[in-house]
């Protein structure tokens, strides 16, 4: 067994389950927080992570595959993709490759938001590029279903937010392949609806010099 | 070199001098208190501080036993906030630039905060959590800027506090009262907790207390869920923000810093991901003369000067908009 990543909410420990090589992610007890509030965030996104990560796949988004829920200890058995993390990797591509990674990534985006998906914490370390080239979504512990204009312009501000704290050298370009990708999978009108959003949302927030 | 520093972006107006060394010499603060149950009315803030102004100044003066023409440089919160408590400090600040013929620095109240806290705790390259009336941000420093990793998609956590001991007819701010009721709360109730990735959205919490205490529910009760929400919502988002950023340091600033449930929390986080937790002092974490005079130090050493008839306040400033050439 041995402790893949310390995530925020979990712990990823990797390990040969029944001959097969898996990710054991734990949701711990936050001692943090009152413990009536803990368990209800720890059994509510251990279940739904399952439930949408599984019907992600039929959208024709590549997610792990899930071999076993345990909502006691609230783990989830998973299937391990070998790769690298999206946030690991963008540094050492070169442009074209970069934009081409963005743009797929839009249009990952978009199968989920057009299957009534939302992700709800979409950054580039949720994100894994497979040895086999393929790119897998991961950790969708704070999804949830929508249509609404509202989740999928949150959906995309995040990770807008995401590329400008991280990548900020080449966050302009990269989220404009993100958009593009983005309308192939949802259209243009609907896409250019959702931007529209996604600025209005961050117009919200206490300061913005353009208001 | 000596740097006198002008606060007024909301109800505080507060003189501070601050050496090039790094030592406070003097910072005195007046708050304009609005009656309970109200908030702060711009206007009549304004009207405050242009009242105390004069006094506090002389108070700085005769307390520091400087004398203005020592003083180097005049530095005053530019923005975020109150247009006319803004105009007001930012009024004084030329005057006394032109006056004295010192250069006059523009200065973002909240890399104020910032670096105050990181001048006062000695925290280094930290993942900031900065919580005050104004702000809900958690930043990193990168490449000249202060980068967002996670802010209030709304209102801010002293908004939040500010306007739940309005409702209970305290007078603001209102962050100490709710602390100390919170402490006599048992009950734990069932409230909105709203993380989005990195975000937290206070708004829904702020209308579901307000609904469950005219409902009846005790206000101890109602204060201590609030905490014990909004602050693991905050928490939640600063663990992801520092498993992906991967400091070594975190520091706490801004007025809700005070609050000691807040810094327990973060303290366990902290630690979880072996990262040393900074918490502003006390009397620090409010908005001060200080911050401003330190930070005009910092951007003054760095050739920072705005001329006066171009020194108009920003009332909407946001933060990572400041280019930051010191860091």
């Amino acid at each position: 067994m041995v402790l893949l990543r310390k995530g925020a909410e979990a712990e990823l420990y990797q390990e040969s389950w029944y001959g097969l090589n898996i990710v054991r992610k734990v949701r711990k007890v936050k001692t943090y927080r009152h413990p009536k509030l803990d368990l209800k965030i720890r059994k509510s996104r251990t279940g739904r992570e399952a439930q949408i990560m599984h019907e992600a796949k039929g959208s024709g988004v590549p997610t792990p595959l899930i071999f076993m829920v345990d909502m006691t200890s609230t783990t989830i058995i998973m299937q391990y993709v070998a790769g690298s993390r999206v946030k690991d990797l963008l540094h050492f591509l070169s442009s074209i490759e970069r934009l081409r990674l963005c743009s797929q990534i839009g249009q990952l985006i978009g199968r989920l938001h057009r299957n009534r998906i939302i992700h709800g914490d979409l950054t580039t370390s949720n994100m894994i590029l497979s040895k086999t080239g393929k790119l897998f979504f991961i950790d969708f512990g704070l999804s949830e279903h929508s249509e609404e204009l509202e989740k999928r312009g949150v959906d995309l501000l995040l990770m807008k937010r995401a590329f400008y704290s991280t990548h900020y050298s080449f966050a302009f370009e990269c989220f404009k392949a993100i958009t593009e990708g983005y309308a192939v999978e949802m259209g243009e009108e609907a896409c250019k609806n959702v931007i529209e959003r996604v600025n209005k949302i961050s117009k919200r927030g206490r300061y913005e010099s353009k208001r | 070199m000596i740097c006198l520093g002008i606060e007024s972006t909301a109800h505080t107006f507060g003189i501070g001098l601050v050496s090039s060394s790094g030592k406070i010499i003097v910072d005195i603060n007046d708050t304009y208190q609005p009656p309970p149950g109200k908030g702060i009315h711009p206007r009549e803030a304004a009207q405050h501080h242009c009242e105390v102004a004069p006094k506090v100044l002389k108070q700085a003066l005769q307390k520091s036993k400087i004398e203005l023409e020592k003083i180097d440089a005049i530095a005053f919160s530019v923005g975020p906030g109150l247009g006319p408590s803004l105009r007001t400090g930012a009024t004084v600040a030329r005057a006394l630039a032109v006056w004295l013929e010192k250069p006059l620095i523009p200065i973002h109240h909240a890399i104020g905060h910032i670096e105050l806290a990181s001048l006062t705790t000695g925290a280094k390259d930290p993942l900031v959590i900065l919580v005050s009336g104004g702000h809900t941000s958690i930043l990193a420093f990168g490449d000249g800027y202060w980068r967002v990793f996670g802010e209030t998609q709304d209102i801010t956590l002293g908004n939040l506090l500010d306007m739940l001991a309005r409702e209970a007819k305290f007078s603001s701010p209102g962050g100490s009262v709710i602390e100390s009721l919170a402490h006599k709360g048992e009950k734990y109730l069932d409230l909105p907790y709203v993380v989005k990735g990195n975000d937290v959205s206070y708004s829904g919490l702020l209308t579901a207390a307000s609904k469950m205490y005219k409902a009846g529910s005790k206000l101890e009760d109602v204060c201590y869920s609030v905490q014990e929400v909004s602050f693991a919502m905050l928490s939640e988002a600063a663990e992801r923000a520092l498993a992906h950023t991967e400091k070594k340091a975190v520091l706490l600033t801004g007025g809700v810093a005070a609050n000691k449930r807040l810094q327990q929390m973060l303290k366990i986080i902290s630690k979880e991901h072996q990262a040393d937790l900074f918490i502003v002092p006390k009397i620090y974490s409010g908005d001060c003369g200080a911050q401003i005079a330190w930070t005009g130090i910092l951007a003054c050493q760095s050739s920072i000067k705005v001329n006066v008839d171009e020194s108009f306040i920003k009332s909407k400033f946001r933060l990572d908009k400041v280019f930051i050439p010191w860091r």
